[in-house]
């Protein structure tokens, strides 16, 4: 499989740098289905009753393991293949994604075809869960050595393909199941099987474009900086002497707080909207806002990286931290003086900047820990976002849960959510604030450097 | 000449492979923008 070969994908002299963006959106558009994964979550609760439910159909409760299991194995595989994925090259991992990520949905089919769920959380949620954290980090350190000029805005692009594949996997699969669904029979194991296709081919296309740019070569006019500038190192840190320096750890808290702040209300924007303005946002306004909020999540994910090139990466997120604490603060305020308006654009910024949060952190751990190992240092970080999503929602709905129980009014009810929100980002900004240079003694040195290449 | 080759091929390249993924999202975004309509009606 020398085709596979990271020798085999260095660029050949002319090769346009333009090229790497689409390769990494070819993935990043496929593995961040996972969003509209809640697409099938009905149609599979009648898979046997057709019309309605029996007692015999898959529950809600039991269907949404699959959305968890695969966004947990997202976080592993991420920190276990991470080494792997940078020692193997983009191409041999983008290929891997695409055979774990469409072969899920091959598994799956054939669960939802036995009707046996458990093949559904293998496929999907473990053999796509591979998929999904191979094919996120895959692209990463590739962009960054593409564009060490602009390395936010480079991850940002691909990243922004993760936040808006939704966009594109939603309408389609409601589509497909139309197509495939008839009086007797819903079309889910089809539409698995088609879209398992699609991303193949989708997949190794990204596979087939990506290119690793020749040693020493530079962008024309660029000249990498001699020094070390703060805060951003010339050097390399091996990717589990990161794991013994604070900053990992920091950076580690920053990416899980600002995750946490966002991801649960992401998943209550609906209910909150029509609960905090009764009878003015109905369900399809609702509708209409998470939408909205999706689209702001995906543009923050380009705009926010690319701004980080100029305002600095630690700069970045302390505009994250100290205006998504006001916005946070401000959101009851909406809800009581009955502003819809500024409601929604309370909610824009602040899930431009939990976008903005995903797609800077690849930039700021190159800034830290240097370019050899950024991706699989990435990878151990994702961890992080498989922790805030389990907290944030948690933290989301119990805090609604026990103020509806001691009587405070539904409209009401999230004004201590967004509270405790904006305090999570406080602490968020503490962590960024004593995020240093990485002390020389974790750099390689040329033996290391050495021992290493000899070794991969 | 040689380097013209090159520019031009990769200009296709360039085209075709923006097309590939600039399509399917523009489409998505699209019909996101028209379901956020239903919020301001």
């Amino acid at each position: 499989m020398s085709f596979l070969s990271k020798e085999r994908t260095i660029a050949p002299p002319g090769y346009s740098r333009w090229l790497i963006p689409p390769a990494a959106l070819c993935v990043h558009l496929c593995i961040g289905e996972a969003y509209a994964f809640s697409v099938f979550n009905l149609p599979m609760t009648k898979l046997l009753g057709i019309s309605q439910s029996t007692p015999d159909d898959w529950k809600l409760t039991d269907l949404g393991w699959i959305f968890s299991v695969a966004i947990f194995m997202l976080g592993v595989s991420a920190a276990i293949f991470g080494r792997w994925v940078e020692e193997g090259g983009p191409r041999r991992a983008m290929f891997t994604a695409g055979c774990c990520w469409a072969g899920g949905f091959l598994i799956s089919a054939f669960g939802v075809y036995i009707h046996n769920i458990w093949v559904i959380y293998f496929g999907y949620g473990f053999v796509g869960g591979i998929g999904l954290g191979l094919g996120y980090i895959s692209p990463v350190s590739t962009l960054i050595k593409w564009f060490p000029d602009r390395p936010g805005m480079a991850t940002g692009m691909a990243i922004m393909g993760f936040g808006g594949a939704a966009f594109i996997a939603s309408p389609l699969s409601v589509w497909l199941m139309g197509r495939f669904t008839t009086a007797t029979h819903i079309g889910v194991a089809e539409t698995f099987i088609t879209l398992g296709v699609i991303y193949f081919i989708f997949m190794m296309v990204g596979a087939t474009i990506v290119r690793v740019p020749a040693p020493g070569w530079k962008p024309e006019g660029w000249v990498a900086p001699a020094q070390p500038k703060k805060l951003i190192t010339t050097k390399n840190v091996y990717v589990y002497e990161a794991l013994k320096t604070p900053q990992f750890w920091l950076i580690w808290w920053v990416l899980c707080l600002n995750v946490t702040a966002g991801i649960g209300v992401l998943g209550q924007a609906s209910a909150m909207s029509q609960e905090m303005f009764p009878g003015r946002v109905t369900a399809v306004a609702a509708a209409g806002f998470v939408g909205l909020m999706s689209l702001f999540n995906m543009a923050g994910r380009f705009f926010w990286a690319s701004a980080s090139d100029y305002l600095g990466r630690k700069n970045t997120y302390f505009t994250f931290f100290i205006l998504g604490a006001v916005l946070y603060a401000f959101v009851p305020y909406t809800g009581s003086a009955g502003s819809v308006a500024l409601f929604v654009c309370a909610y824009a910024i602040i899930f431009s900047m939990y976008g903005g949060g995903f797609a800077t952190v690849p930039a700021y751990l190159r800034d830290m820990f240097g370019t050899r190992y950024v991706g699989a240092i990435h990878g151990l970080l994702l961890t992080a976002w498989s922790m805030a999503g389990i907290f944030g929602p948690v933290l989301v709905n119990y805090i609604r849960q026990w103020n509806v129980d001691h009587g405070v009014p539904a409209a009401q009810a999230y004004n201590v959510t967004m509270y405790v929100m904006a305090v999570l980002l406080i602490v968020g900004f503490v962590c960024n604030f004593f995020v240093k240079d990485v002390d020389q003694t974790h750099h390689m040195t040329a033996a290391d450097e050495a021992k290493y290449n000899a070794a991969a | 000449m040689a380097d013209q080759q090159g520019t031009s091929g990769n200009g296709l390249k360039l085209t075709l492979a923006w097309l590939f993924v600039g399509i399917p999202l523009t489409w998505g975004v699209i019909q996101t923008c028209i379901n956020a309509l239903q919020l301001f009606k």
